[in-house]
């Protein structure tokens, strides 16, 4: 089931650079909330700082306070501790290549010292299957390398191992940006299905993909989150004039 | 009319040139090609002939006597590299490892700078390194001695091809493992190496042919032994060693066995690479190159 | 910035103005047929209405290949949803206006006759209401619509009147029952035609505030969002 997640007073730099400004937000569980924004209003940072993932790169910093369901994400836990229960979904699929199909959805578990063979089958399958990928490659499981799939099967097999540790909430950074339309109509309906289990966090740069996929909306600016709301709102008449105008294409 | 024959002529003095550089990029290739070739030839040649069953599996003879073989030389040979991977293959991935996940500042671009200047340090300097370290403090000749040698020459490549082919793996995969919340450490062996695997193999390889051959370091290390030995402590025949008395000594009958010395130790090196590279073909995916 | 999506709203608005026009013209050539019992006229009107029908075709289509391909959004949504209400509503207007000539053309065949109501006045009031709503509509302001609503309750008022006193006129004279009758019928049309500038009147609220105004709430008050960034 997922989780409820609140952002408190959120500023993130890259070295002396600030890329957030006093980000508050509150994502309701159980709903896939998108983010929209131009290239480069810190969406992308933003979503890295719900995963602690923005800390990797050397020289970033954030402060402020992150809830995630009851856990304050920054002093109540380590950063691989939660990334177990957040997982995250990248713009350009990244599958392991020197491992197979089974082995790529099962690393969440199996690097995380997970064990038991049979459980594992198991939640390989139900993952592939919550993916929408295990007719496609149920038969070659342990003989296909995980780069050996269409681009748009990889992208779904990353989908597959993120749900394969059973996190509360996922987060897709542009998930659908190197995918053709099919592929991307699938991992689409993909969101709307797995809403009902986990919180949803998707950025991206295609409005109609937001107003298809996300009950709630919010929009990101040099940044700052300008606004946020039900999509249709945002869609039909946002409330503040920088909003109209990204959203009609007067910019961006 | 003019402007088509234009374009033709154009593209006729276009199609001469490419034919003309393939012509010369293939010459390039038999060049180097040629003196592998010439080697390999010239040594089935000189050598073929005096290889027998009894060469391969017998002590060598007495002066004077004829017969015999370099059968400890090539235990030893597989002997002293054995050590020297042992000590060698794990520290130079270490490094490698540590460089290319950690080494982004100015103790790692001095470890590089040693590195590349130890790569270049002449090997029978190395052997007295080694002499010094170890056989004077143990006071006798040892396989370990030359071990030790041949390992120092070995961890400069294995470190800098490791970080080479660690560095090529994309920055996508370690993120994808840290996202699952698999720790840097883990993220590092399990997936940054496994990914590089074929690159990696193929600097130790690299490393590894380069040392099969030496002999000046192993002079005065493992010295060299007219018997069986398979005490790490107690000097130990080397094929290279062997050849090299064997060719500066004056009989003809120990001039024929150096050639087929030289071709065996050829001929094992060869094996083994390839051996190698099977095993890591096999176990690899379908898919992944 | 010249899109597909700008060029094409600004094509759209270009022939519902021009519409507009023709369905203005309508209501008023009808009006002025009653007054000087012009059959002249009243031909006009029946032939023009082909004019106002094709146009509203046009417009439809128009801004249903603009929803397809482009895709708009916010205000550009609003705007093409609001042109095809005002769209319908003009086209109704002109319905309206052929009513009120066929009225006219039963009429002049019968004696005239002094009526005790003031359809010109009437008249003048609704065609004042459909000029305004598409200036409204033109000019993007949303005050000049909120004052169309507001007229509305006048010329409903004017209508109950007529109705009464048409009434009283057919119980006391039978004899200028029809003629009384037209009038009434004409009266009717009229209070429609305002109706219908009303709706255009809205749909303009709509599309420059986002409120919905529609179905009396907010008939005479403001339906102001509070929003002063949009105006």
């Amino acid at each position: 089931m997922g989780v409820e997640i609140k952002v408190e007073k959120i500023n993130a730099w890259y070295g002396k650079t600030q890329a957030l400004f006093d980000i508050d937000l509150n994502i309701l569980a159980n709903r896939a909330t998108a983010l929209i924004g131009p290239s480069g209003c810190g969406k992308s940072t933003f979503i890295r700082c719900l995963n602690r993932m923005h800390e990797t790169l050397p020289g970033a910093r954030v402060t402020g306070r992150v809830q995630i369901g009851d856990l304050d994400i920054y002093k109540g836990t380590s950063a691989t501790q939660l990334r177990r229960r957040v997982g995250m979904v990248f713009q350009k699929p990244n599958p392991f290549p020197s491992m197979s199909i089974y082995d790529n959805v099962a690393a969440g578990l199996k690097l995380n010292g997970f064990s038991n063979r049979k459980q594992t089958d198991e939640i390989v399958e139900t993952a592939l299957k919550s993916s929408a990928l295990w007719d496609e490659v149920k038969d070659s499981l342990h003989k296909q390398s995980g780069a050996s799939l269409s681009g748009g099967q990889q992208q779904r097999l990353c989908i597959a191992r993120a749900l394969a540790v059973q996190p509360e909430v996922l987060l897709m950074d542009e998930p659908c940006s190197a995918l053709d339309p099919i592929s991307t109509g699938k991992v689409e309906e993909l969101i709307f299905q797995l809403k009902s289990q986990y919180t949803i966090v998707i950025v991206t740069h295609n409005m109609q993909q937001a107003g298809r996929v996300a009950e709630f909306t919010g929009f990101f600016l040099l940044g700052k989150m300008i606004e946020f709301d039900k999509t249709e709102r945002i869609f039909t008449n946002p409330s503040d004039k920088r909003t109209e105008d990204y959203v009609t294409g007067r910019f961006g | 009319m003019p402007s088509s024959v234009r374009v033709l002529q154009i593209s006729l003095r276009r199609r001469v040139v490419d034919r003309f550089m393939t012509a010369l990029a293939a010459l390039t290739v038999l060049l180097v090609l040629l003196p592998l070739g010439a080697i390999f030839a010239y040594l089935i040649y000189r050598g073929f002939g005096s290889i027998s069953w009894a060469f391969l599996t017998q002590l060598p003879k007495p002066v004077g006597e004829a017969g015999g073989g370099m059968a400890n030389g090539i235990v030893g040979t597989v002997f002293i590299l054995g050590i020297a991977s042992v000590m060698g293959v794990p520290l130079g991935i270490g490094a490698g490892i540590y460089l290319s996940e950690y080494g982004q500042n100015r103790f790692g671009d001095l470890v590089r700078f040693v590195a590349d200047v130890m790569n270049g340090v002449p090997s029978i300097v190395i052997g007295i390194v080694a002499y010094g370290l170890v056989v004077l403090r143990q006071k006798h000749f040892s396989a370990i001695a030359g071990g030790v040698a041949l390992a120092i020459m070995m961890v400069p490549t294995i470190t800098r091809t490791t970080e080479q082919m660690l560095l090529l793996v994309p920055h996508a995969l370690r993120e994808a493992a840290y996202g699952l919340g698999v720790p840097r450490w883990r993220t590092t062996l399990s997936i940054t190496l496994r990914t590089a695997t074929s690159g990696v193999v193929t600097g130790i390889m690299l490393a590894f042919a380069r040392v099969a051959g030496e002999t000046a370091p192993l002079l005065f290390t493992a010295f060299g032994n007219q018997f069986w030995n398979l005490h790490a402590n107690q000097p130990t025949a080397a094929l290279s060693l062997q050849i090299f008395n064997y060719a500066i000594s004056p009989f003809d009958e120990w001039h024929r066995q150096a050639w087929a010395g030289a071709l065996v130790l050829i001929v094992l090196i060869v094996a083994a690479v390839s051996a190698v590279r099977i095993a890591v073909s096999r176990g690899t995916l379908a898919g992944v190159r | 910035m010249r899109t597909p999506l700008n060029l094409g709203m600004d094509e759209l608005r270009q022939r519902l103005l021009h519409m507009g026009g023709l369905a203005e013209q309508a209501v008023d050539r009808a009006c002025q047929a009653y007054r000087e019992r012009d059959l002249a006229r009243c031909q006009m009107v029946l032939e023009n209405e082909g004019l106002i029908n094709a146009a509203e075709r046009d417009i439809d289509e128009l801004a249903f290949d603009i929803l397809a391909r482009q895709q708009p959004l916010a205000g550009d949504l609003r705007f093409i949803l609001a042109v095809t209400k005002i769209n319908s509503d003009l086209e109704r207007v002109g319905d309206q206006s052929v009513n009120i000539a066929e009225r006219v053309m039963d009429m002049v065949e019968l004696p005239a006759v002094q009526l005790p109501v003031d359809i010109p006045r009437m008249a003048a009031a609704v065609s004042a209401m459909v000029r305004r709503a598409l200036e409204s509509f033109v000019e993007g302001r949303a005050e000049l619509a909120q004052a169309v609503l507001e007229m509305d309750n006048v010329v409903d008022r004017m209508r109950d009147e007529a109705f009464i006193l048409l009434v009283k006129t057919m119980n006391d004279r039978p004899e200028v029952t029809r003629q009384a009758l037209d009038a009434l019928l004409v009266a009717r049309n009229l209070e429609r035609v305002a109706d219908h500038a009303t709706n255009i009147a809205e749909d303009v609220i709509f599309w420059i505030r986002g409120a919905d105004v529609r179905h009396n709430v907010g008939h005479g008050t403001n339906a102001n969002t509070g929003e002063s960034v949009k105006e």
